[in-house]
């Protein structure tokens, strides 16, 4: 048995396997989408007390975004923890400068990063803020019975890209050049993104594009019976 | 309604002897479309619906988490329809087929435990309708055969005599002449071109027929036409509990008859929540074409009448008075204002009760559970979140726009012992006209 070399692994996460994980997560999620909207709507024959139905749909897209005033004092953790580790994601995702490198390698895009300790303070942050969802999705009685296997493996894929990174971290100083001596720890990182990538479509991660359809739909028919989003 | 659909209506109560659960499989499977699928797809698992509802707050069983009701529908849509189910059972990784024992025990989770409030609905962060989506999964549980013995001997009493409790003309008719003698007015029957038709639930005619004289002194102060018609009177629709729409557009049809008959030009939807929303929601739906007259509600008509000047208020009721929501009128029928200011016309001691409004609890018997004798104890528990939202107003009076609701509290408020009295909006309206207008 041959073991590939780590500059051969790493120039495999970053090309084939990249482009291969992009291709999955962009075809599997246009599918699943077209297979929902493939299912059709009948129209809605009752009388309308409104008809403003798009801007229902955005409203109910940005409301839900934020708990209703009743209904932020009653609830767990994971009310408040969601957006820790989401806004945290966030910074580390698309503020990190070698992350801004390589979509700039990729697309051509670019934006000003944020400052190194900023990224590494949200680092912990949502070091801890994950480890907290993962302890109150198993202690708590109905987290518990509602979770599956798609709830602990999306939350594996997550923490295992997060986890990757910090390690490949030791190869880089911030706004340094791309890593040449400790590349097996970036291509284990790369990889682990590109996991991600593909298992994005297939399970509750892919709340990251359903969100807007849910609560579009939901948005656009209480607005056309007048009610409250 | 055509012989054909209410044959259907009747096969769907002949399907409570024998239950099959590939027939809720299957109409499971029909309730799915774009938006539903979206819904479905979209939870990420996060519990906030069980921190909202009372039948779990109270009994703090995770089973009663309102997203958790759902599992069956949510398994027919993931093995037979959704995205990748194909690939799903070729790779063995479907989810397993539905079980005669799951249905059986998600009745009560489907049915005793959910009030279709949509509570849920306004506080799922994903925006996810659960309200709506139990509605669609009764539609399959009555379909095989398991829905609760209750509401399918109210739905063959419904399609046998008009009433989901077996009241028909005759009593009507004695409770018109029995208002028309306290009042001096009359209360016209089947009277054709009338503007508006007023239609009523079992429970006011029964319970509550001071609202047949309060509607003839309201009807007489504005100087509008109306009429009730002696058939197509009742307007509940136990089709919409059970989750029939065979037997809710059967029942629909009844009522659009009358009013098509009658040629007038709107329908009063009376003080009952889920009429409004079979009726003025799903009714065209049911049918499938639009309604040739507006459909209003009471409170809806009456805050009208006042804000044109055909009726004027005395706010001269000095008790402190709160008031209840009623779930299908204000957080899912979008009344949430009228009542208010009706409150405020008649009241100068109007308090509200905390998260009044769109995220006020429900009664606990919406939904049809009141009509569920098994699920009386259940309902007395929930009962207990809208007992803490009253008392905080320290209110001695409750007042509604829905005679279910008021049942449901009337109920509920003796069971505790408690001591508050339960009022009609309507009629505490025409109990506050202006006196120079009543007479004239």
């Amino acid at each position: 048995m041959t073991v590939m070399p780590a500059m051969e692994l790493l120039e495999f996460a970053r090309g084939p396997a990249l482009w291969a994980s992009l291709t999955v997560l962009l075809v599997g999620s246009l599918w699943r989408v077209a297979g929902i909207f493939r299912l059709g709507v009948r129209p809605d024959l009752a009388e309308p007390r409104s008809v403003r139905l798009l801007a229902g749909a955005m409203r109910g897209i940005l409301v839900r975004m934020i708990p209703r005033r009743e209904f932020r004092n009653n609830g767990k953790l994971g009310k408040w923890n969601g957006y820790v580790y989401h806004l945290g994601l966030a910074v580390i995702v698309f503020g990190y400068s070698p992350h801004i490198h390589f979509v700039e390698r990729l697309t051509g895009l670019v934006w000003p990063p944020l400052p190194g300790p900023l990224v590494y303070l949200a680092a912990g942050v949502t070091c801890v803020s994950l480890i907290l969802a993962l302890m109150e999705r198993l202690s708590d009685p109905v987290r518990r019975l509602l979770a599956g296997f798609d709830d602990y493996f999306s939350w594996f894929v997550v923490f295992l890209a997060f986890a990757t990174g910090m390690g490949a971290i030791q190869s880089y100083a911030p706004g340094a050049a791309p890593p040449a001596l400790y590349p097996m720890p970036l291509a284990i990182h790369l990889l682990s993104v590109e996991l991600l990538l593909v298992w994005l479509p297939f399970g509750k991660l892919a709340h990251a594009f359903l969100a807007f359809g849910s609560r579009a739909a939901t948005g656009a028919a209480l607005t056309r019976k007048g009610a409250a989003l | 309604m055509t012989l054909q659909a209410h044959q259907r209506a009747n096969t769907l109560l002949n399907q409570a002897k024998v239950p099959d659960t590939r027939t809720a499989v299957r109409e499971f499977v029909a309730q799915i479309d774009r938006d539903a699928a979206f819904q479905l797809e979209a939870c990420v698992h996060c519990g906030q619906c069980a921190e909202v509802c009372h039948f779990h707050i109270v009994t703090r069983d995770p089973r009663r988490t309102p997203i958790y009701k759902l599992r069956p529908l949510l398994k027919a849509y993931q093995r037979e329809t959704a995205p990748f189910s194909t690939v799903r059972k070729l790779l063995g990784l479907a989810p397993p087929e539905i079980t005669t024992q799951e249905l059986h025990e998600w009745s009560e989770l489907l049915y005793d435990s959910c009030n279709l409030c949509g509570r849920c609905t306004l506080a799922c962060p994903m925006g996810i309708d659960i309200a709506s989506l139990v509605r669609r999964a009764r539609e399959g549980m009555a379909a095989g055969g398991f829905a609760p013995a209750d509401l399918y001997k109210a739905a063959a009493r419904a399609l046998d005599t008009g009433s989901p409790i077996g009241v028909r003309w005759p009593a009507l008719k004695r409770q018109i002449e029995l208002q028309e003698e306290a009042t001096g007015l009359p209360v016209p029957v089947d009277a054709e071109g009338a503007e508006y038709m007023v239609v009523l639930s079992s429970i006011e005619i029964i319970g509550f027929p001071e609202i047949l004289g309060a509607l003839a002194r309201i009807f007489r102060q504005a100087g509008v036409t109306w009429t009730i018609p002696s058939a197509g009177f009742e307007a509940t629709n136990v089709g919409v509990q059970i989750g029939s729409r065979d037997v809710a557009a059967e029942l629909v049809s009844r009522v659009v008859d009358a009013a098509e008959r009658l040629k007038v030009k709107c329908v009063v939807s009376p003080e009952c929540g889920h009429a409004y929303s079979a009726l003025r929601w799903e009714g065209p739906n049911l049918l499938g074409r639009r309604f040739s007259f507006k459909v209003v509600q009471v409170v809806e008509l009456l805050d009208q009448f006042v804000s044109e000047g055909r009726l004027r208020l005395r706010r001269e009721d000095v008790r402190r008075l709160t008031f209840h929501d009623p779930c299908q009128l204000a957080r899912r029928g979008g009344l949430t204002e009228a009542p208010r200011r009706l409150m405020e016309g008649v009241s100068e001691n109007f308090v509200e009760m905390p998260a009044a409004g769109d995220a006020s609890f429900c009664c606990g018997g919406g939904g049809g559970v009141s009509a569920i004798s098994r699920a009386e104890g259940l309902r007395f528990a929930a009962f207990e979140c809208k007992k803490q939202q009253i008392e905080a107003t320290g209110a001695v009076a409750l007042v509604t726009s829905c005679a279910n609701c008021r049942n449901v509290l009337e109920e509920a408020i003796e069971h505790y012992g408690m001591t508050l009295p339960v009022l009609g909006l309507t009629e505490l309206v025409a109990q506050y006209l202006e006196p120079e207008l009543r007479e004239r």
